[in-house]
């Protein structure tokens, strides 16, 4: 509504421009709030402030960290993936059945790194393909994304247990745990890889025409596609980009539980839709970032961990991420009516 | 002889936040009479219409009566049932309940069972005073818009209304629709409602109009008698500004054809449309609402296809598969409807500006830099003298002539050679209006053959070297607007 | 009276039609599938799915969606039961006690919907997570076996032996059933306010414009999703005997594919009660007809989905064909 006359001079954007576009309001705030909970628990909680515990929070945050990303992007473009937990435990599954249909017992490490690339690239495969029949189905019948991947979770989820009589596989080449639980100068190459992943995801999202597509599809997919932007084929490319990123969940959780089922991670489906808001995500789409969401993420677990040293139980962390949610959510909508 | 005074407001102001929409309105509407209210986008109509129906309540300190009756509380219920009904602009239907529940609405409200014999039976005798017969049981949202729009009307008939606002009630309808909608609004009032008519078109307001109130930044302007006032003076009234005078056309046939199109057609929507834009030609196309074009823009520009008929471009051939190839072929597209299908509200104006050329912004390994999108925002910023604070700021909070110009500079930064630009200045304030006229004549001498879609005579004529003329689907006419006069194109039209 | 052309376009006539080519194939298939007794076994399995799904499907109808009433519903019937094993309490307390838990709960998704203005299908999974996950820590997960016997015994309204001898009884699940079915209908179709959260169902902002209380009906929408869900969670421990508190978690998604696949619409306003009960009964019979055929359970997740996705895409696709004028926006270009 009102004309904005007062023709500033430009300098300050010149100055603040670039570092508020690194660190704009919201996410500098979520630092300090993630900064004062480390603190705070540092000093309330023995044991907190320690190798041991950091440690343990970088084995942890990863798994929990790539799901929620899958979630996140589609949601930026206005969609959500309901179905990522059953593609990621899909391609754990289908890595196993590669590397325990293998003859590896007898043969040497660099032969069966070989057959673990091959297992890897299997459940590469796998995983953006499930992602991107999703998104095409979504573009094809133009029904609701809710609708799409609650019938994809549970086609996939159904075959992975059907195939698997619902039994946990295991038969993972003892390198693969050792590979994927080793630490680089204490830090674990787990969190390391999430490191990478989130890095390239941000670069994506906030510097490739692709990921800037995937903000203004979810803020508005018409004008978006009136402006030259072929949005099905993005819709397609995020779900598939989606599905990748529960692949890339998929190795870790490999390597965690040194096996795979149909039925693992699933309490974290809904998990990551909070994580994801908590983030900074928009439910509604068109906004987010990953620096918010990996804030948000070691917020999450710092509380976990701190409540978990405390002596607290799972369930109790559960419902205090829920609070944290809905406490962030209500802020943000009061500060917007004050706006 | 005049009628008595059914609703006056005294000195009623509305602010939103620092925003004052009403600013000491004074008005009164007569028992029975046909009333228009005309003013420009963002003058405070729509804001006088939600007070006066008790959406928005007025800022402490005005005045308000209704039937003599001085009004201290208000709310939607409370004006309804004082005999006040809107016919809004988007129509406000409920879409999957029955034309029956949609009209008799209030037999609704409150609790307790909701008595269906009585909604059907209300729902038909309104539809018999208003001499319209539609089907009772049938969802709105499988009706037509003129049909939906009756049921509006229907709704407020059936509140015992004693004054109907119609807010843009012809935006969308063809004519004779319109015409039909004129009768019923002449029944109205000889039936003693009264009925505020909200348009801008003034061939409407003049033919049932008995008086004419003039808006102008949440002030009244005036009343005036409708024979009072002739379009140019209207302009100047809502404005505040002279119209500066025509461009003069030029003769372009010469130059080379930029665009071209053979018995173009597409079942339902134009038909057998053969044109042609030349370099640094302006064209105008001017039809009706619902002649086809739009339709036909959105086939030159590649998002739907012809059924048959040639698309050529510079001399070539083509058949888009999608708006990308269009834009690579050199074509640019602005739409009508610039909240839906054109701004990307809440993302930045940087966002804004540059979606539709992010790819040429990439470097060799597909990344685009942040200072690169800053820059080309700046640039076109200055270029087209958009006045704002910040680029990263949301385009929202831009005026509606702005954030047009942004738009508008999405489209130039691909530097087509053929524009379209569909109803380029709805919702614009005058001065940017003149402003984007002046735009478009720049970029003619440049040489970018431009296609101007417009209903606005006054539009056509400031900016077109040569106005083509659409009517169901066909090219109905072809005429130098130096060789004819506003009204006599309009007649046509209209005819 | 709606003709046959409006009846076909009713997702409820083309899901009626494909449970009936079900019945016939299945009948066919195994003789054990067309007994009054298979029906009723199949009606009393699913009875505790369907009041809950009469639940969300009213929010559903409001425009919202509650993602909250399987975790509402283990509260509900936890606290219950804790009222009558560790207080003794009469049912005459128990059960208001426990509807009115329920109730609360859903005020509460209500307050965080109408007055923080976040969207309902976050808030609602917060909130599930909050309720389930607190539900737990008190409970420590531990069921209560030792429920009173007006509540664990099985309460039958109907007993008789059929041609064949098997014995059918129509018992308190599938009366609960019937009566929540038959309430929403009431509700939805032959009270006021049930036509007013059709109409903010359909267009919140006329609705607003018409003057409806928009607060009083989001209130209602979830409280009564809250309070269905509590009869849901009462219900379902009297058929197992005991108070699980995990024992509903996880049927979420599922009776939302139910109430998805009987034509309600995400997007509010659309859908009815039959419908609601056909995508019930599609799913119960799908399940009974995979056990009696002997095909693996584990089956039954696919055909769901698959269900899922044909339905909710045939429907789409059958409303853009006959919308064609405005196929702009639809058009694909891949």
């Amino acid at each position: 509504m009102s004309e904005n006359l007062t023709g500033r001079n430009v300098s300050m954007d010149d100055l603040l421009g670039p570092l508020r576009r690194v660190f704009p309001a919201r996410v500098s705030g979520q630092a300090l709030a993630t900064l004062a909970l480390a603190v705070g628990f540092s000093l309330v909680v023995p044991g907190f402030f320690s190798l041991g515990s950091m440690r343990s929070m970088m084995f942890q945050l990863p798994q929990l960290g790539l799901l929620a990303l899958a979630m996140a992007i589609p949601m930026m473009s206005g969609g959500l993936n309901l179905a990522i937990i059953a593609i990621a435990n899909a391609c754990g599954l289908a890595m196993v059945t590669v590397l325990a249909h293998l003859p590896l017992a007898g043969h040497g490490a660099g032969y069966v790194t070989l057959c673990i690339l091959l297992a890897l690239m299997t459940g590469m495969v796998l995983g953006t393909a499930l992602g991107g029949l999703t998104g095409w189905l979504i573009v094809r019948t133009r029904v609701h994304p809710i609708l799409v991947t609650l019938g994809v979770m549970s086609i996939v989820e159904g075959t992975s247990i059907w195939l698997t009589r619902g039994e946990v596989i295991s038969g993972l080449p003892s390198l693969y745990g050792q590979i994927g639980n080793a630490s680089l100068l204490q830090i674990p190459l787990a969190f390391l890889v999430f490191l990478v992943v989130a890095g390239v995801m941000h670069v994506v999202l906030q510097h490739t025409s692709f990921g800037i597509s995937i903000r203004m599809i979810g803020s508005n997919a018409l004008a978006t596609r009136y402006s030259a932007v072929n949005v099905d084929r993005v819709t397609i490319r995020i779900y598939a980009l989606s599905g990748f990123l529960c692949f890339c969940a998929a190795c870790l959780m490999l390597a965690r539980y040194n096996s795979a089922s149909a039925a693992y991670a699933k309490s974290y489906l809904l998990v990551t839709v909070l994580a994801a808001v908590l983030g900074g995500v928009d439910p509604n789409g068109g906004f987010g970032r990953v620096t918010g969401l990996v804030l948000a993420m070691v917020m999450l677990q710092l509380i976990a961990t701190g409540f978990n040293l405390l002596g607290f139980s799972d369930y109790l962390t559960l419902a205090i991420w829920g609070l944290v949610l809905i406490g962030v959510a209500c802020a943000q909508a009061l500060l917007k009516k004050r706006r | 002889m005049t009628a008595a005074v059914f609703l006056e407001l005294r000195n009623v102001f509305k602010t939103f936040g620092n925003f004052q929409a009403l600013r000491g309105i004074d008005w009164d509407v007569r028992e029975g009479e046909i009333h228009c209210l005309v003013g420009e986008n963002g003058c405070g109509k729509s804001t006088l219409i939600k007070a006066v129906s008790g959406v928005h309540a007025p800022d402490a300190g005005g005045e308000m009566r209704i039937a003599g009756q001085e009004i201290l509380s208000f709310d939607p219920m409370r004006a309804r049932a004082l005999g006040i009904q809107v016919v809004f602009q988007d129509l406000a239907l409920f879409p999957n309940l029955s034309v029956a529940e949609n009209i008799a609405f209030d037999a609704n409200l409150g609790r307790g069972f909701s008595p269906k014999a009585a909604i059907r039976r209300k729902a038909r005798e309104t539809l018999d005073r208003l001499g319209h017969d539609l089907p009772l049981d049938l969802p709105v949202d499988s009706l037509s818009i003129a049909e939906r729009q009756i049921v509006a009307i229907a709704r407020g008939l059936a509140g015992s209304a004693r004054l109907i606002f119609m807010d843009e009630p012809t935006a969308s309808l063809t004519r004779a629709e319109v015409r039909r909608l004129l009768d019923l609004v002449r029944k109205l009032s000889a039936a003693g409602i009264a009925v505020v008519f909200v348009s801008h078109r003034l061939d409407e307001v003049s033919a049932i109009a008995e008086r004419i109130t003039v808006m102008r930044d949440g002030r009244m302007v005036g009343t005036y008698p409708a024979y009072a006032l002739d379009q140019r003076t209207l302009i100047h009234l809502m404005t505040g500004i002279e119209i500066a005078s025509h461009h003069v056309a030029r003769d372009c046939t010469s130059r080379d054809v930029v665009l071209e199109t053979r018995h173009l057609s597409r079942r339902g929507e134009y038909d057998d449309v053969s044109l042609c834009l030349h370099e640094g030609e302006v064209l105008g196309l001017t039809g009706l609402l619902g002649a086809g074009r739009t339709e036909l823009a959105l086939s030159l520009f590649g998002m739907t296809k012809p059924d048959s008929g040639a698309l050529i471009v510079h001399g070539q051939e083509r058949r888009f598969r999608n708006n990308q190839d269009a834009l690579a072929a050199g074509l640019a597209y602005v739409s009508e409807d610039r909240l839906n299908l054109g701004i990307n509200a809440e993302q930045s104006i940087v966002d804004n500006l540059d979606i539709a050329v992010l790819p040429g912004l990439a470097n060799r390994f597909g990344l685009i830099s942040d200072a690169s999108r800053t820059q080309l925002a700046r640039d076109w910023v200055a270029r087209l003298n958009i006045k704002l604070s910040s680029v990263e700021d949301a385009i929202n909070t831009l005026s509606g002539g702005n954030q047009q110009r942004v738009i508008l500079a999405r489209w130039l930064a691909s530097h087509p050679k053929i524009l379209i630009l569909d109803s380029p200045t709805v919702g614009v304030d005058i001065k940017n209006k003149e402003g984007i006229y002046a735009l478009i004549r720049e970029l003619s001498d440049q040489g970018v053959g431009i296609l101007v879609i417009s209903d606005e005579m006054i539009e056509l004529f400031a900016t077109c070297d040569r106005i083509l003329h659409m009517r169901n689907g066909r090219i109905a006419g072809d005429y130098n607007p130096s060789l004819i006069t506003e009204q006599a194109l309009e007649e046509r039209i209209y005819a | 009276m709606p003709d046959l052309s409006s009846l076909r376009n009713r997702p409820e006539f083309w899901l009626a039609c494909v449970i009936a080519i079900f019945i016939v194939a299945l009948s066919l298939a195994t003789p054990n599938f067309l007994s009054i007794s298979n029906f009723v076994d199949l009606t009393e399995s699913y009875a505790v799915q369907a009041i809950m799904a009469t639940g969300l499907f009213v929010v559903l109808i409001a425009g919202g969606i509650d993602i909250s009433f399987a975790a509402t519903a283990s509260v509900a019937q936890y606290v219950a039961a804790l009222l009558a094993t560790r207080f003794g309490l009469s049912p005459v307390l128990v059960i208001p006690a426990g509807l009115i838990v329920g109730t609360l709960l859903g005020f509460i998704n209500a307050t965080l919907v109408h007055y923080a203005r976040v969207n309902s299908i976050i808030i609602t999974i917060a909130t599930m997570n909050v309720y389930f996950a607190l539900l737990m820590y008190a409970t420590g997960g531990h069921s209560i076996y030792n429920l009173p016997e007006w509540w664990s015994d099985r309460i039958t309204f109907l007993q008789f032996e059929t041609a064949g001898g098997d014995l059918v009884r129509i018992t308190l699940p599938i009366i609960v059933m019937i009566a929540s079915l038959g309430l929403c209908w009431v509700l939805l179709n032959r009270s006021k306010t049930g036509r007013q959260l059709y109409a903010m169902g359909g267009n919140a902002e006329a609705a607003r414009r018409i003057g409806l209380n928009i607060s009083r009906l989001q209130f209602f929408a979830y409280g009564f999703a809250g309070f269905m869900a509590a009869l849901a969670g009462l219900v379902q421990a009297n058929r197992v005997g005991e108070a699980v508190p995990n024992a509903l978690y996880g049927t979420e998604l599922s009776v939302l594919s139910a109430a998805v696949l009987g034509g309600a619409s995400l997007l509010g306003g659309v859908g009815t009660i039959g419908g609601i009960t056909l995508g019930i009964l599609m799913l119960a019979i799908i399940q009974n007809g995979l056990n009696l055929l002997d095909i693996s359970p584990y089956c039954f997740e696919i055909i769901t989905g698959a269900i899922i996705l044909a339905s909710t895409s045939l429907t789409a696709l059958s409303v853009r064909s006959r919308t064609r004028s405005r196929l702009v926006e639809e058009a694909p270009n891949v």
